[in-house]
């Protein structure tokens, strides 16, 4: 019998799998298709104080080896969130598995440090009063443009990061991981950045900035002109960066990026991961849950680990 | 909502460019309605390839039928699957349209856009409805007017356009509709309109419901991701803002779209 459950900064997770982030709604939309017992955690997708529309079509254009998206953090905002969604999910996803839903990873983002902290306080203070409810764990993206710097992201500079990330911390006593951006020469300052401002333990990696250009008319494919790569194509770069940074950090990592099946997973724990992700994958076969917990399952039992979590790091030289 | 491994039992080329796939699928068959789609993994792309979603053309039988026109990368692939192969399937997604109509059912399709009319016009009459159904059919040519003799062997009236001409009336498939618009609303009758094709033809469905205070069915055609509305990627302006074709579509109501 392995033991499957992990500990990912204060979250209890039975298994090491979670979704990630905007490939998996809010929870309930894959109901009947996917195995929620083997998933630890799920990750609803971004939420900000205020609704947001999110980009003009098209968002999203299918590439070798992955998927480039700008769909823009579409969303409903917080109070739409925690009146309807969140009750939705407890009780569809809790009755889909015959007991209580998989614990939630709510992922926050805002415009502004100040609209961070407000949602990141609205979703704490929610938690506090309802001990019952999913929300277990904030994820906070900062990957979304400054509006007050010129629209620089807050995760491209470990100063502002840090200021973002102690200010979110303030305001909850909940798990707070924050999810950080590949694309920067190095990993280690932001992962300080982020060690120093109390948080609890760190996404990697984000989607990789990337473009789509339709040669013959001449324009982006994409209405937002640039998005994001998901999906396999980027699983390597991934690890590469959960490698760097668990070396650099005691902070437990959530890891994604291209994980398809049970042998990317295993990647990324070896590579330090505490948890993992699963994003794009889901689209293509939303039985990829199954399958990669299967996976791992019996890769401990050939490998003799008695439990998922001493996968962590156990990278041989 | 099925996750479902099934047998290919018939896939043939119709006409040029257009293919007929029918597949097993008995528990899915039995909970499809007409304009509902089902999300294919289509078995020559590569194992991550994004799934394709069609709109189902009939499901009886325990058999569910799509008929698809090759139109890129995962419509090419498709072509060559075999019968007898097994083929990912998961369905039924979406909302589809209603059955049952308030006055004359006015079904307009262009190109494959026929598929999910046809799978509504059974089952309209199936349910023992028994008004007038009138069905426009619109393609660039002749080769492009789909399931012609289907559409015959209902009974229904069928009404068609081609751009060039070289089948019905020359024009667009709105111009014997607006005929018989005309007709019905000089002999104060009543319509719905239920419409699936090209979006410049369904704006004018759109349009024309809602310009006369009908009721008009609209089923969009987006590109999509998960089809379950979980990425938000295939995206409609309504009244209710940006909404998911996948799950509150792909057949919204008339009034509801908001055109560009």
């Amino acid at each position: 019998m392995i033991d499957t459950n992990v500990n990912l900064g204060g979250l209890n997770m039975a298994t090491p799998l979670t979704t990630a982030s905007g490939t998996f709604g809010y929870g309930t939309e894959y109901v009947g298709a996917v195995d929620y017992t083997k998933l630890g955690a799920i990750t609803a997708k971004g939420i900000r104080v205020d609704p947001w529309p999110g980009n003009p079509m098209p968002r999203h254009c299918e590439v070798p080896g992955g998927l480039v998206n700008a769909i823009g953090l579409q969303g409903t905002g917080i109070k739409h969130f925690l009146d309807i969604t969140v009750p939705w999910y407890a009780d569809s996803v809790g009755e889909a598995v015959g007991g209580k839903a998989p614990p939630m990873i709510v992922n926050i983002w805002g415009g502004s440090v100040d609209e961070y902290a407000a949602v990141a306080r609205q979703l704490g203070e929610y938690a506090s009063a309802n001990p019952d409810s999913p929300i277990a764990a904030l994820e906070c993206n900062v990957s979304c443009p400054n509006v007050k710097a010129g629209g620089h992201t807050f995760g491209q500079d470990p100063v502002v990061l840090n200021g973002l990330v102690n200010a979110v911390r303030k305001e909850t006593k909940l798990p707070l991981i924050v999810k950080l951006a590949p694309n920067v020469p190095d990993i280690r300052p932001y992962v300080k950045a982020c060690e120093d401002a109390g948080a609890d333990a760190l996404a990697l990696i984000n989607t990789i900035p990337a473009m789509v250009i339709d040669i013959e008319k001449r324009r982006p494919v994409l209405a937002n002109k640039t998005g994001g790569l998901s999906g396999r194509g980027i699983h390597p770069a991934a690890v590469k960066v959960v490698y760097d940074a668990y070396r650099a950090t005691k902070l437990p990592i959530l890891a994604m990026g291209g994980v398809y099946e049970a042998k990317d997973a295993i990647e990324f724990m070896l590579a330090g991961a505490t948890a993992v992700a699963l994003g794009t994958a889901l689209f293509t076969d939303p039985d990829v849950v199954s399958n990669v917990y299967d996976g791992m399952l019996s890769y401990c039992e050939r490998h003799g680990f008695s439990s998922m979590s001493e996968l962590t790091g156990a990278l041989e030289g | 909502m099925l996750n479902e491994k099934c047998e290919i039992l018939v896939h043939n080329e119709l006409s040029a460019g257009y293919r007929l796939l029918v597949v097993k699928a008995p528990e899915m068959a039995k909970e499809l309605v007409p304009g509902q789609f089902v999300h294919v993994k289509v078995p020559a792309l590569e194992k991550s390839a994004l799934r394709r979603p069609f709109s189902v053309f009939n499901a009886e039988d325990g058999k569910v039928f799509i008929l698809y026109k090759t139109v890129g990368r995962g419509t090419l692939a498709l072509n060559a699957a075999k019968v007898g192969e097994t083929i990912e399937v998961i369905g039924p997604l979406g909302h589809g349209f209603p059955v049952k109509c308030d006055g004359a059912a006015l079904l307009v399709g262009g190109g494959y856009g026929v598929a999910p009319l046809y799978f509504l016009a059974k089952r309209l009459i199936a349910s023992g409805w028994k008004g007038r159904l009138a069905v426009f059919i619109g393609g660039r040519t002749k080769d492009d007017l789909l399931a012609i003799d289907e559409f015959k062997s209902l009974g229904v009236e069928l009404y068609l356009a081609t751009n060039d001409g070289s089948e019905g009336v020359k024009g667009l498939v709105t111009d014997p509709l607006d005929d018989e618009l005309i007709k019905i609303r000089e002999a104060g009758g009543k319509f719905e309109l239920f419409a699936c094709g090209p979006d410049p033809m369904l704006k004018a469905v759109a349009l024309r419901a809602t310009g006369t205070g009908s009721k008009g069915w609209i089923s969009m055609d987006r590109h999509m991701i998960c089809g379950v509305g979980a990425c938000y990627a295939c995206i409609q302006k309504t009244v209710r803002g940006n909404s998911r074709c996948c799950i509150e579509g792909p057949v919204f109501a008339a009034e509801d779209l908001v055109w560009e």
